[in-house]
Order: structure tokens, then C-alpha cells, then sequence
């Protein structure tokens, strides 16, 4: 069932397009990636979707509600994690949690347990009572991201949730990513890291200035771009003087010689080995190792938004 | 519910991080005791506390409320804390009611300091303290409502103390604390009819000394519309500005 719409939907700040008529759909229960570079429109659009900023035109229907004229009935029901860690310095950790439980109308005894419980799974108990500008990046990380499901929201927006950390608590949090999709929850988070995205979430929407050039699970999005076929051969001596005579014998590869006993055949389709075993094999060079590269999701991101940008 | 719980938590918030703080509280008493000793002094021993006590009670309101409020809340900005406040599902009159309401009630605590030490030299048995609860009330809040318009304005903390300057001391002048309304340049009058800190004072001045201009029911409702005025211009102000 599709929880969030947005249709046509455009920012622009005075004079600068933001966002430029983007449309995705975000499934329930699924965990939907914006990717993207550096002032692509990623965080103008989460805050269009959660009511920080007013769209310049468009439309957007949260959980069949009308969000852009009514963004205080979807306030109550969704999370947000801004990318900035924006909890309150001369607070500690769990007061801080509290209050914004109290935000969302939890009661007391309620928000008590529930701060106290967050805290645990967040290993920052003992940290609770100390103010929140003495925590580190990573304690501030993991409090705002405490924060923003303290409520116990359907949906949750992430903003860049592991920007600025060490990789360790970057996995605690893409762990608990996944655990709060396992709990159902609709989840639609913004980065700039391709593996993240890649790992995490069952569907990417890929954002260029301003514009989505590409939405789909990372196999879709793999599979759209026509990928060449690389193949690395470990060798037992250098061919750099066979190099020519390679390339004139098999036109359809391309050779690159990264390191002196390594070569990689680059073409747009499936490479034959056998004559380019025997070729090898007559010059009397041994051949220990063969094998196919696979694109990565990196290459595909590069050729994806390296399409955009020459478009544009 | 959800706005009743969140409007005391902010509330509660507020007070314990800014209006508790000691600088906030020592300036609370140190302000009308500097003042009152210049008074003192520069009346060479002959003064009447009771006189004074209008003028201090307002200025303590005025200095108290519209600069908290627009430094706090430009702060908060500023550290992106106040956007919890905004993706809050509470309306936006409840959050600016409940951040109205610590100002509001730090301006009334400092307005009835100089109260406490005027009780230990002179006999206020005379005051009518319902029309001065009031008055205090009604000035702190539209002061605040002032220091609020003037936060939607500023970027930064010392902007938005700039601005309540430059807010604050005309507004003094104006009100007929200093100078008795019918002395001020005929061109001043109407704007001094402007102010709500015109109709406090009034009320101050009728209740505590006993001259007053207009009656005190007058006073209170010139308060509250112009306090009605300034609520729905900081609302339209923070949906063009805030909500970006
Ligand atoms: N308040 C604003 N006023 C003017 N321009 C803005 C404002 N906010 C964002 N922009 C512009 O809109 C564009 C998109 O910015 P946005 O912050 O949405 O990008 P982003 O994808 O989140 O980038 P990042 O990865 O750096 O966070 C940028 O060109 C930025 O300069
Ligand atoms: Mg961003």
C-alpha cells in the first residue's frame, strides 16, 4: 500500500530551483532512499514532507492525508531525524527525550519508560544524565535519532542519519534501521553514501539537481544502465609489449594495464577467452588468474548522475 | 490533550533552562535596587518609594520580557532546536502561547520585586492589587508578543538585543513614565497611543498613586486589542518567515 505520494512536487528559495517537479511513491513498511550529491534537494524535500518548509507547488499525501494542508494531523503520526543533531544543549539525554515525547502528548509515566528503555537500546544510559552538549558526535547522533522515534511514529524521515560518525556507530544505526522496518515501519531516509543506500534500502530514488533521474530497487537500477564487461587477468609476466598486438586482434576489447602483471580486457559484451588464452599462451606468458568484474552500484551511480549532469 | 501536555512541558522547559538561570534572576534584583538608590540619591533623601513604584514595576516587565523572549527563542533557531517546536503536531498559536507563557510569567515574578522591597519602607496598604495584577499581566504580555515580533525578525541573538533596544527606550519615553503624556510634542501623542505600555502605565499610576488618565477598564481593553493585534502579526510573521 503506497503511505507516501508526492506528486510534481517543486522548491524553489527566491531565485534558486531546489527541488524541480520531482514524483515518488514510498511503499508502507518499506525503507526508501533519496540519493544524492552534496545540495541536490534531498533536505528541501524532506522538510516539504514534514512540514519545515512550504512547497512552491505540487502535492503530497501522507497516509491519505493532504500533508501541505494539513501537516499537523501527519505531524502526529510521523519521526523526523533532521540532519542536524538539534536536541536542546543544556539538557541532558534523557530530559531532552522526554520533552519531545511530551511534544507528541505522551504522558509522564509514559515518556519515563519509554525515554529510559531508548536510552538502553542506544547504550547511552549512563550518558542520560549528563547535558547533551557534552555528548560526542556520535552520542549526539544516536540521542536525535532516539528523539525522533520516542513517539512511536508510523514513519519515520532521516536526514543524512550517519553522516559525521565513526563506521562502527554508523552499522549500530543502519542495524537499527532494519530493525525498525521489521517493526513496520515506513521509513524514508536522505544520503550520500551510494553503499549505504545500496544496503539498506529496498528502493532508491536517485537526485540531481533538483531533479529524481531515477527511482528503483538496486537491481532495477543496475540492470537500466548497460554495463561493460570487464575482465582482470593475473599474469605471469608483463604485456605491455603485446599490448598493440592484443588490440589489434580482438577490436571489440579495450586494454588497460592498471599494474605490470595485471590487465584487464574492457568490452560491451561478453568476452571470449579461448583465443586470448592461446595468444597469450604462443608469447609464452602463463595466465594464474581470470575473472569477470561486476559493475558496482557505484559505477551505475557515476553513470547515472554523470547522465544527468550532461543532460543538464 | 496533546497541545494541553505540550504547552506546560515547553513552558516547564523554559523556565528551568532560561528564566532560572542566576544572571536572569540577579537581574531581577539588582535592577530596581540600582535604580531606586539613583532615584534616592539624586532626590537628595526625600523620596517617596510609592511614587516610584509604578515607573519600576513597568520597567521591569518591559526589560524582562521583550528581551528573554527574543533572545531565547532567536537562540533556538539559531541551534535548530526550535524546529522540534515546528514539526511538533501542536498549532502554531499553542507553541507561541506556550513560549508567550514564560516570559509572561518571569516578567510578572520581577515586576512584584520591587513590590517586596518597596513593603519594607513604605505603607502599600492603599494599592488596588487586582488592577496592578492585571495591568502587570496584560504589559507582560504584550511586551512579550513585542519581543517575539521582533525574534521573528532577527538571525542573530545580539540582532534580536539590538532591536529590543531599540524597541525599548523610545517605548519608555513615550509612555508617560518620564514625561507626563500631556507634555509630549503634539506630533508624539498619537504615537504614544499606540503603545500598550501607554494604557499599562496608566493603570499603574491610577492604581498605585492615584492619577490616572483613562479608567482602568479602558486601559485593559486598549491592552487587549492591541495585544490581540500583535498575536496575529507574529502569526502571519512566523508562517511568512519560519515556515520557510
Ligand atoms: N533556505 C534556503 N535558502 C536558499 N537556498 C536554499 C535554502 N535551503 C537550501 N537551499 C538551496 O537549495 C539547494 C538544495 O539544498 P538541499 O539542502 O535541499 O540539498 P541536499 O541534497 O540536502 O544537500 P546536502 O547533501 O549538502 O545536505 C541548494 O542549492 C541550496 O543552496
Ligand atoms: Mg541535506
Amino acid at each position: 500500500m503506497e503511505i507516501i505520494s508526492v506528486r510534481n512536487l517543486k522548491k524553489v528559495y527566491e531565485n534558486i530551483v531546489a527541488v524541480d517537479d520531482i514524483s515518488f511513491c514510498v511503499e508502507e513498511g518499506e525503507v526508501f532512499g533519496l540519493l544524492g550529491p552534496n545540495g541536490a534537494g534531498k533536505t528541501s524535500t524532506i522538510n516539504m514532507l514534514t512540514g519545515l518548509a512550504r512547497p512552491t507547488g505540487g502535492k503530497i499525501t501522507i497516509a491519505g492525508i493532504d500533508a501541505i494542508k494539513n501537516i499537523k494531523k501527519v505531524q502526529g503520526i510521523i519521526g523526523v531525524v533532521p540532519d542536524e543533531n538539534n536536541l536542546y544543549d543544556e539538557m541532558n539525554g534523557f530530559d531532552n527525550l522526554c520533552f519531545c515525547g511530551s511534544l507528541y502528548g505522551m504522558s509522564g509515566e509514559e515518556r519515563e519508560k519509554k525515554a529510559a528503555e531508548l536510552l538502553e537500546q542506544f547504550n547511552l544510559t549512563a550518558a542520560g544524565q549528563r547535558p547533551f552538549r557534552t555528548y560526542s558526535k556520535g552520542m549526539k547522533r544516536k540521542l536525535t535519532i532516539a528523539a525522533g522515534i520516542m513517539h512511536n511514529p508510523r514513519m519515520l524521515f532521516l536526514d543524512e542519519p550517519t553522516t559525521g560518525i565513526d563506521v562502527e556507530s554508523a552499522r549500530k544505526i543502519r542495524e537499527l534501521i532494519l530493525n525498525l522496518k521489521k517493526q513496520g515501519k515506513t521509513i524514508l531516509l536522505t544520503t550520500h553514501y551510494i553503499e549505504e543506500a545500496e544496503r539498506i534500502c529496498d528502493r532508491i530514488a536517485i537526485i540531481v539537481n533538483g531533479k529524481i533521474v531515477k527511482t528503483g530497487t538496486v537491481a532495477e537500477l543496475m540492470a537500466s544502465v548497460k554495463a561493460e564487461y570487464k575482465l582482470k587477468l593475473v599474469l605471469g609476466s608483463s604485456i605491455v609489449e603485446i599490448k598493440a598486438e592484443l588490440e589489434e586482434k580482438f577490436p571489440c576489447c579495450r586494454v588497460e594495464i592498471p599494474d605490470k602483471n595485471t590487465c584487464l580486457l574492457i568490452a560491451g559484451e561478453r568476452i571470449n577467452l579461448s583465443p586470448v588464452f592461446q595468444l597469450l599462451d604462443r608469447k609464452g606468458i602463463p595466465v594464474y588468474e581470470a575473472k569477470e568484474i561486476q559493475p558496482s552500484f557505484e559505477d551505475v551511480f557515476v553513470k547515472i548522475t554523470g547522465l544527468a549532469r550532461s543532460l543538464k | 490533550m496533546i497541545a494541553f501536555t505540550a504547552f506546560r512541558s515547553i513552558l516547564q522547559k523554559d523556565v528551568n533552562t532560561y528564566y532560572l538561570k542566576p544572571p536572569n534572576i540577579s537581574w531581577g534584583i539588582i535592577f530596581p535596587l540600582s535604580w531606586t538608590l539613583m532615584q534616592y540619591i539624586r532626590s537628595q533623601g526625600s523620596l517617596e518609594i510609592i511614587e516610584l513604584l509604578p515607573g519600576l514595576m513597568a520597567m521591569s516587565v518591559l526589560f524582562g520580557t521583550t528581551s528573554m523572549l527574543a533572545v531565547t527563542i532567536t537562540f533556538e533557531r539559531r541551534s535548530r532546536s526550535f524546529d522540534r517546536l515546528l514539526l511538533a503536531p501542536i498549532s502554531l498559536s499553542t507553541l507561541i502561547l506556550a513560549k508567550l507563557a514564560g516570559a509572561v510569567v518571569f516578567g510578572m515574578v520581577n515586576a512584584f520585586i520591587p513590590v517586596v522591597f518597596a513593603a519594607f519602607l513604605a505603607e502599600l496598604g492603599g494599592i488596588n492589587w487586582a488592577a496592578v495584577t492585571i495591568a502587570v499581566f496584560l504589559i507582560a504580555a504584550t511586551s512579550a508578543l513585542m519581543g517575539l515580533l521582533i525574534a521573528v525578525s532577527a538571525r542573530e541573538v545580539f540582532e534580536a538585543q539590538t532591536f529590543s533596544n531599540f524597541f525599548r527606550f523610545p517605548m519608555l519615553f513615550l509612555c508617560g513614565l518620564f514625561i507626563p503624556l500631556e507634555s509630549l510634542p503634539r506630533f508624539l501623542r498619537p504615537l504614544a497611543f499606540c503603545l500598550p505600555l501607554t494604557y499599562g502605565t496608566d493603570v499603574l499610576n491610577g492604581a498605585i498613586g492615584n492619577h490616572s488618565l483613562f479608567t482602568a477598564n479602558f486601559n485593559f481593553l486598549m491592552m487587549l486589542l492591541l495585544g490581540a493585534l500583535l498575536f496575529y502579526l507574529c502569526l502571519c510573521s512566523i508562517k511568512r518567515k519560519w515556515i520557510l
